[in-house]
């Protein structure tokens, strides 16, 4: 905490010149995907009207690297699934290459917070997959998929089956399935969230060389802020109940990104702004007091344990 | 299997203790609230800080300990799983041959092998031991030959050399009269009307219940009158199926098609509904639609399950058998054991009871090997 002095002095807003010249340069490609006027409302099992989301406004230029964050029960996942066209929005429109989305597509690949390949299929077909319901023909579609095996540095592992796969393995084969499709947007709901620590930095290292080398817009939902920051050119924080727009961040920290860069003041004071965004300090010590309650003592006077 | 001692032993020690001869029973005090630091300084804390370990003055008493047989099942060792395979086979066989051999276990009845003077008595007859008693007495007072007889149980329990000799005859031998059927043909008769009964079941309900598992419209506008029909006996349509489809196989196997139908679409429609969402929502963003979606996605996943419920459905369609075999005219397996029980041949009663058994645990086996060959990746049953 002693190079906590530092960031109070820095905004989070503050772009050095290579930052200034990145996000002109996005903004000058197209928009890959917008959102306009985004709502849900759910209906409650006891009739009560929830609203999931509301007003959500957004362009998203090719290439970008968006995260999504918000406090619990914010309705990222909502977000997120209508964008892939699992849920339909209440009300608003979601366009992707000027296209409205009406359903799941595939110029959306989608990589879910759980292991969602197929247990039944090798590695190799679980990649060629989307590629034959898109009409390739197998053996081409075989072709290709090994060479997206290649591009995450799993080609030894194609006759593998998913169940013999490490965590992060399986997710790496479930970002290069969703690829194969050649989708404009790569949706990302959590996706490293059932990963230890370690693997999980070893797999955000991953997600940016791929990310790097292929033309491809990521919209990736993250309840890790840090994570959030190292990841994203723009961070949508959304706030709760209902679920809005609270604040669109440029991320002020230069690329190429390394984990060293956490220490920094633009990282730092990122992180700072997302906490007092996410976790207001007001509420935090009414909803969830840590001071000692009255609690019956059961262990005997000097059995301390601090 | 046992809870771990230093464990409980721990968690015994966070208990307020009220066990007798501790130094804290009986006074409020032991209960203290945190807030005012009022923890009452029990012997032990004073003279030393005790070590978890021994924990002596605070423990509870050692009834604490119980051993629980209930937990979370952990599998057994292989050679104490075989051990207790055989004994589940043995432990029945050794108390039917007590039974049987044992001549003071049960044995009510008393087998004439001479009726000596008694007029109505014949060899091989079989009655109870007062009547019997009282004949003898009564010969014995007339000064006339007392009928000879040793303790017998019921023709109905024979014993298990009888059962198994008959096991064996009624799979090689010739029948001796006439009109007798074999074991092996009437058993073969029975398995075609599973096998006919299953099939058309299967052919129809499996993918229904895919349907219906996967289409709530579909499942709403069939599964209640399913519902609704499946609490109706299936021996209930005997006659009926016999009106519409004669006296032969066809009812048989109808009456099969119908006790297993209904169960196997609602069974399968709910194995579907069980498939993990996250595979269909994955299938649906990579592209897969309607029917590839069902035959890509669903079938696969929901493949081992099926194959499970399959194969209980199988065990079903068997106890339909014998009650289907007895509409129109008798047949199979059934018409070999009704035929048996009315010439009193109860071991070959016995036999062929236990010869469905036999081949009904034999197909399952088979069923489950090949189960284990087919899904390799299928990890809910290991």
């Amino acid at each position: 905490m002693s190079v906590g002095v530092l960031s109070p002095e820095f905004d989070y807003r503050t772009q050095c010149e290579p930052v200034r010249a990145r996000f002109a340069k996005l903004r000058s490609r197209e928009v890959a995907l917008s959102v306009e006027g985004l709502g849900k409302v759910f209906r409650a099992p006891d009739g009560r009207e929830v609203v999931a989301l509301k007003g959500i406004d957004l362009d998203t230029h090719r290439r970008e690297f968006l995260c999504v964050v918000g406090p619990s029960g914010c309705g990222k996942s909502t977000f997120v699934r209508i964008l892939a066209g699992l849920e339909t929005a209440s009300s608003g429109i979601v366009r992707v290459g000027g296209v409205p989305v009406s359903g799941p597509g595939a110029d959306r690949g989608m990589v879910f917070q759980g292991y969602t390949l197929f247990p039944w299929l090798s590695v190799l077909r679980n990649v060629a997959f989307g590629l034959e319901e898109n009409g390739t023909p197998r053996r081409e579609a075989e072709r290709e998929a090994r060479q997206w095996l290649a591009l995450i540095g799993l080609e030894s592992f194609a006759g593998s089956y998913p169940h013999q796969l490490s965590g992060g393995m399986k997710q790496r084969v479930a970002i290069a399935r969703a690829l194969a499709t050649r989708p404009r947007i790569l949706l990302m709901d959590e996706p490293f969230s059932a990963l230890d620590t370690q693997s999980r930095a070893r797999m955000q290292a991953y997600l940016i060389e791929i990310w790097k080398k292929i033309d491809i817009t990521i919209v990736f939902i993250t309840h890790d802020l840090d994570e959030a920051v190292y990841l994203a050119d723009r961070i949508l924080v959304l706030k709760a109940h209902p679920g809005e727009v609270a604040e669109l961040i440029e991320v002020p920290v230069p690329r190429p990104r390394s984990h060293d860069q956490m220490l920094g003041p633009e990282f730092r004071a990122t992180r700072a702004r997302l906490d007092a965004l996410i976790h207001p300090p007001k509420e935090e010590s009414e909803d969830d007091p840590v001071t000692p309650s009255l609690v019956t003592r059961m262990a005997p006077a000097g059995d301390e344990v601090e | 299997m046992t809870a771990d001692p230093a464990h409980s032993a721990a968690r015994a020690h966070l208990l307020p203790s009220a066990g007798e001869g501790s130094p804290r029973s009986g006074s409020d005090e032991g209960i203290a609230a945190l807030s005012g630091e009022v923890a009452i300084p029990s012997p032990a804390s004073l003279s030393k800080a005790p070590s978890p370990a021994e924990g002596g003055g605070l423990a509870a008493p050692a009834k604490a300990r119980r051993r629980s047989w209930i937990g979370v099942a952990k599998p057994l060792s292989p050679r104490r799983r075989i051990t207790l395979t055989v004994l589940s086979f043995l432990l029945p066989i050794l108390a039917w041959s007590a039974v049987s051999y044992l001549p003071f276990l049960w044995h009510p009845l008393v087998e004439v092998s001479d009726p000596g003077d008694v007029a109505w008595m014949q060899p091989g007859m079989r009655l109870p031991k007062a009547a019997f008693a009282e004949e003898v007495a009564s010969a014995e007072a007339a000064k006339s030959a007392p009928p000879v007889g040793r303790a017998a149980n019921p023709v109905y329990l024979p014993a298990p050399h009888e059962v198994a000799a008959a096991f064996w005859t009624s799979l090689t031998a010739q029948p001796t009269q006439r009109d007798a059927i074999r074991l092996p043909l009437s058993l073969w008769h029975s398995i075609q009307i599973i096998f006919w009964g299953f099939l058309i079941s299967s052919i129809v309900g499996v993918p229904l219940g895919i349907l219906c598992g996967a289409q709530p419209t579909l499942a709403r506008i069939t599964e209640p009158v399913i519902e609704f029909v499946r609490y109706m006996p299936a021996p209930a349509f005997g006659a009926l199926m016999v009106a519409i489809l004669g006296i032969y196989d066809g009812p048989k196997i109808a009456i099969i098609v119908i006790g297993t139908f209904f169960q196997q679409v609602l069974v399968i429609a709910n194995t579907t509904r069980r498939i993990d969402p996250l595979l269909i929502e994955a299938a649906l963003t990579l592209g897969a639609r309607n029917l590839r979606l069902i035959r890509r996605v669903i079938v696969p996943a929901m493949l081992p399950q099926l194959y499970r419920d399959q194969r209980i459905l199988l065990g079903w369609a068997w106890t339909y058998l014998i009650v289907a075999e007895l509409i129109g005219t008798s047949s199979g397996i059934t018409f070999f054991i009704t035929q048996q029980a009315r010439y009193q041949h109860f071991e070959n009663v016995y036999a062929a009871i236990l010869i469905i058994g036999l081949v009904g645990s034999l197909t399952d086996i088979a069923l489950a090997m090949l189960g284990r060959r087919l899904f390799p990746y299928d990890r809910s049953e290991r």
